[in-house]
């Protein structure tokens, strides 16, 4: 990189270094401490009773038997809820003229999805409010079903929310440049209409939540499997009206999240309600089928979008309508349009075209609530550039490599604006391009494609390339009211012992925060990273911060524990200056030992240092007050958001007889910035391939005309599976951020962001020798057969 | 998911199973590898007031050659259809069939008996069975008794099992020199119930096939013989006019049921394409 060197990239660094996870062994040896392990004292179980309907008022709840059964401890309706809990809208201010109705935990006459939860019991068991579930019966009046899209906006047809005019959530428009003329005088325009189905994130732990209320001391604890727990303790706290610092969230080891685990569930907030109602921790976990049916979905996007070429194939325009379903209301705190609204934002990201179009529409409709889940909005907006991109290859008889190359903004062009508004600091499409190339061996691989294609066997290869956005900014919630940090913090103290302990906001969900945390900590003061303990996920501990979400742990809270430890450093350094005798600039510390700066010749162990602060502050000059805690939070600066890009590629074969794809192998060049830990960022970029190659070809929740969703178990919704995933191979370019120190962007959501662009158009090029395209995803064998028009 | 409560007893032999099935009144099951029934009762999709334990009872236990069959006890499971060398050379088509059967998890617990006693059209087992022409035997309130595979399979998990009978083993007649088989399914992922699935045992002088036997999976309500195929192969060798006038066939054989996954004329189509498939190995082999 022509990045000059920092001490960040000495040869002994920790930054840069593949270091086990100090957490993997304890969760590998089974000693991992989940909220559904989770057993305190008088606990109370919760079990809900789900609607059987999509859309139905509630006329009559009978649920005198069920509370007459043995071990049931409380039967709670909405109404009952509805006395403690304010409720909430899914809405913000930034996003002008969205809305969605009011929530409750519990609804009160009207139920808007099949499996919303409708009453609550709370038992001595969850096998006893199991019980009680089948001795409640609830009287519902159907009303007309709001299912897909086209429905939701006829005009006159059914509403899901009574009072409004229409099923319209959120509508958004983006125009610059001149598109129409544009088109007119375009040499080629290639078209599509794209559609993505719903999935929904499967996590190994379902959601899981213990909440404890203490009335004696006025005190709400909530073990809870969540990514934010500072979000969470704000909205105890305001929606049940706690203060503050009386509500405890405490988010300990979980068991995969996704995004899937930062948004209000009716079931959490009732729970926290139910504890509230009885005075005694009462606990729910969600099981499988309540997950399918009550977990977030995501995606559900039909994409209509063309692309104007000049004879060249120099892209001069893009033209977009996204259409999205998003549920009967929109979900809290974060909303439901971040979706969409990402979608008409990275369409055409990677390319230097000036004239963009996009119009969003969100509806509503009788499903479960769609929301922000891993990649949020970007495999929709790449899947749909990177295909027409394709197409328009084709069209124009351009190799994909060499349509890209001629048309992503160059290394050297940067800053750039993209023609949607965002800001790019410094990107690597070129040497990302010229990198896959390379690693996939691509010449070989088309070669081998036409030696097979003879032989009748049917072998694709796609590529595409993404943007990722990271490190977010006040920009991307705060600036609309939610009360959602961008910042993070850190306390770090050096023990008596001369160890580290630090306390940071940022949490983790097994992708190895804590990990990198030791690391950035043990690199900066010069201690080993055994010597580290890193505590998060306890807002009783920790300072109030972001958390984890849209790739910010490593930039931002990586940053945050870069100034934090340099800050400790300073103080440990002053009070070595004062026993010393020495000027702290003379000074510095490698591997636990202050050291001459200039010979690194030994001076004194920072335990000693430690040990004279604590116990012997007499033998230090009268004055001297040891700072040996410090805290310090850091809030991203300068560009709104770090953008990440890559560039990703696969190879795979189309059994055109039968429909089904085997993927052979992917490949990946990722540009994070600064890698802190290789081994940690390919197993991110594993991860998140996989989960695109799920949602390539196998994940969708489908529904039934009526709204019941069909396929809500592990047996018939297909999760991605080690024996059909490819080996994934992955290389880096690094451009670091020049906004912090640290210089890291996020990594945890490039492998999903491409990885179904990716097999979409490997399918379609496997498809070339047919009359036969794909344009939509999942990609499953009956879409494959009917395009190939074999049934 | 939690089960509703229910009573537990552990059977030795058969007929203490049989007796505690008929004093509770046939409101029981009998349950051995559970792995169809243990889901079922977390999803009180059945709630009996009584488990027989059958895991304990000697006599359903067992691979061992009787005549001119062998005869494969009912608790025989899943993971032992891959490694008995009994199976490996009498019923090598189960042992081809056996890597099919969801995932080794699954394939420890699981029984033959009662995947056959479920019958669930999608499953491997029940339609090798018919290929193979099995006979089913099984002791009940009023005694023992053997049937054919060909008249065990009824409906939609129903079968010829009567309210407290139980499977106690399955007789299949011993492969010989002259038989040929193929095995195969088309599935999404690995392990998954396939979309359709397929097993042939044949009858061979040279390239001529005497006698055939083709059992679908995933087709229908049941396993399913596909007759019309096999009358068509019958008398002739396996060349590319035969294989396709058995493609054909199948059209009058299965009538797969609505779906909105895999729509009838798509099950059909890649009944034809494993069908074409499994011939085309055979008389590679043969």
């Amino acid at each position: 990189m022509s990045t000059p060197l920092t001490s960040l990239d000495r040869p002994n660094s920790y930054i840069g270094r593949s270091v086990p996870r100090p957490n993997a062994k304890r969760l590998l040896a089974g000693r991992g401490r989940y909220v559904s392990d989770l057993k305190l004292p008088r606990m109370l179980h919760a079990a809900f009773l789900r609607s059987p309907h999509a859309h139905a008022k509630i006329v009559a709840i009978h649920a005198d038997e069920a509370r007459a059964l043995e071990g049931v401890h409380l039967v709670a309706t909405g109404t009952d809820l509805a006395g403690i809990c304010a409720p909430w809208t899914g809405t913000l201010d930034h996003f002008k003229g969205m809305t969605s109705a009011p929530q409750l935990p519990l609804p009160l006459d009207r139920v808007v999805w099949a499996g919303q939860a409708v009453v609550a019991v709370v038992a001595e068991s969850r096998a006893i409010a199991e019980d009680a579930l089948e001795l409640i019966e609830v009287d519902y009046a159907d009303l007309p079903v709001v299912v897909d899209i086209d429905s939701a906006r006829e005009v006159g047809g059914p509403l899901i929310n009574p009072g409004s005019a229409h099923n319209t959530c959120f509508r958004s428009q983006l125009d610059s440049g001149s598109v129409d003329d544009a088109f007119a005088h375009a040499a080629h325009v290639v078209e599509e209409e794209f559609s993505f189905g719903r999935h929904t994130a499967v996590t190994l732990e379902p959601r899981a939540i213990v909440a404890d209320y203490d009335p004696a001391a006025g005190m709400l604890t909530v073990h809870h499997g969540t990514q934010t727990p500072y979000q969470f303790q704000d909205l105890y706290s305001r929606h049940y009206g706690i203060p503050e610092a009386r509500v405890r969230v405490i988010a300990s080891d979980i068991g995969g999240s996704f995004g899937m685990k930062l948004h209000v569930y009716h079931e959490d907030m009732a729970v926290v309600g139910l504890s509230i109602l009885l005075g005694r921790p009462v606990k729910y976990v969600a099981d499988r089928m309540e997950s399918f049916v009550s977990d977030i979905h995501a995606r559900d996007h039909r994409v209509r979008a063309r692309m104007a070429l000049d004879a060249k194939g120099e892209i001069l325009a893009m033209d977009v309508e996204d259409l999205t379903a998003i549920g009967a209301f929109s979900t809290y705190p974060r909303t439901s349009v971040v979706e969409g609204n990402q979608v008409i934002r990275l369409i055409g990201a990677p390319y230097r075209f000036k004239n963009y179009r996009a119009t969003l529409e969100v509806i509503f409709q009788n499903k479960v609530q769609t929301s922000q889940y891993r990649a949020v909005g970007h495999p929709i907006a790449c899947a749909v550039t990177e295909r027409l991109v394709d197409m328009a290859a084709s069209k124009i008889g351009l190799d994909p490599f060499a349509i890209r190359g001629q048309n992503v903004i160059p290394d050297d062009a940067y800053p750039q604006t993209s023609p949607t508004g965002y800001r790019f600091e410094a990107l690597s499409h070129q040497a990302c391009l010229k990198r896959l190339h390379e690693i996939m061996d691509y010449d070989g691989l088309r070669a081998e494609q036409a030696a097979l294609r003879k032989r009748g066997v049917y072998r694709g290869i796609g590529i595409a390339t993404f943007v990722e956005i990271t490190n977010p900014s006040p920009a991307f919630y705060g600036v609309g009211g939610a009360r959602i940090s961008s910042q993070d913090g850190a306390i770090l103290s050096l023990t008596p012992s001369g160890e580290v302990r630090c306390l940071i906001s940022v949490t983790e969900q097994g992708q190895g925060t804590e990990a990198i945390i030791s690391q950035i900590v043990a690199d900066q003061l010069g201690i080993a990273q055994e010597r580290v303990k890193v505590i998060t996920g306890d807002t009783e501990v920790t300072p109030h911060g972001g958390a984890t979400w849209a790739c910010r742990g490593a930039g931002i809270g990586g940053e945050t524990a870069l100034q934090a430890t340099r800050a400790l450093k300073r103080n440990i350094l002053e009070i070595a200056a004062l026993i010393l005798q020495e000027q702290p600039s003379a000074l510095d510390i490698v591997d636990g030992e202050v050291v001459d700066a200039v010979t690194r010749k030994p001076r004194l162990p920072i335990a000693e240092i430690a040990r004279i602060a604590y116990f012997r502050s007499d033998t230090l000059p009268p004055g001297t007050q040891a700072q040996l805690t410090v805290s310090h939070h850091f809030a991203p600066q300068g560009y709104p958001f770090a953008f990440t890009n890559g560039i990703q590629g696969c190879a795979l074969e189309v059994d055109v007889e039968t429909g089904l794809v085997k993927l052979l192998r992917h490949f990946i060049v990722e540009d994070c910035g600064r890698v802190i830990n290789p081994m940690l960022v390919d197993e991110q970029l594993r991860g998140g391939i996989v989960q695109g190659l799920g949602a390539a070809l196998f994940e969708e929740c489908r529904y039934s005309d009526t709204g019941q969703l069909m396929n809500g178990s592990l047996a018939d919704y297909l999760v991605p599976m080690p024996m059909e995933m490819p080996d994934i191979v992955i290389a880096h370019v690094e451009t670091p951020t020049a906004d912090t120190v640290l210089g890291a962007k996020g990594v945890g959501e490039a492998g999903t962001a491409a990885a179904s662009a990716c097999v979409l158009n490997a399918v379609n090029d496997a498809l070339a020798p047919f009359d036969a395209t794909i344009n939509s995803i999942p990609i499953t064998p009956a879409k494959v057969l009917k395009a190939l028009k074999r049934f | 998911m939690k089960a509703r409560a229910f009573s537990y007893f552990r059977a030795t032999t058969i007929d203490q199973a049989l007796d505690a099935h008929a004093r509770a009144g046939d409101d029981a099951r009998f349950i051995a590898g559970g792995q169809s029934l243990v889901p079922a009762l977390s999803l009180r999709l059945q709630a009996p007031r009584l488990l027989i334990d059958i895991t304990h009872i000697d006599e359903l236990r067992g691979v061992r050659r009787e005549g001119g069959h062998l005869r494969i006890g009912a608790l025989t499971r899943h993971c032992e259809m891959l490694s008995e060398p009994l199976i490996a050379e009498f019923a090598p088509l189960l042992a081809a069939a056996a890597p099919f059967v969801a995932h080794p998890a699954i394939r420890n617990r699981g029984t033959f008996g009662g995947s056959v006693a479920l019958a669930d059209p999608a499953s491997e087992f029940p339609a090798m069975t018919l290929a193979l022409d099995a006979e089913i035997e099984i002791a009940g309130p009023s005694g023992r008794r053997r049937i054919k595979a060909d008249d065990f399979f009824i409906d939609l998990f129903e079968t010829a099992l009567q309210p407290g009978e139980l499977i106690t083993a399955i007789h299949i007649p011993l492969f010989k020199a002259d038989q040929r088989f193929a095995f195969d399914e088309l599935a999404r992922r690995r392990g998954d119930y396939a979309l359709v699935g397929c097993g042939i045992m044949a009858t061979l002088t040279g390239r001529r096939i005497d006698d055939v036997r083709i059992s679908f999976f995933s087709v229908g309500n049941t396993p399913t013989r596909v007759k019309g195929a096999e009358a068509t192969l019958i008398g002739s060798g396996l060349d590319a006019e035969r294989i396709a006038a058995a493609q054909g066939a199948l059209e009058g054989d299965l009538a797969p049921p609505e779906s909105d996954e895999v729509p009838p004329a798509m099950r059909l189509h890649l009944a034809r394409v494993l069908l074409g498939r499994l011939l085309g190995r055979l008389g590679e082999d043969a």
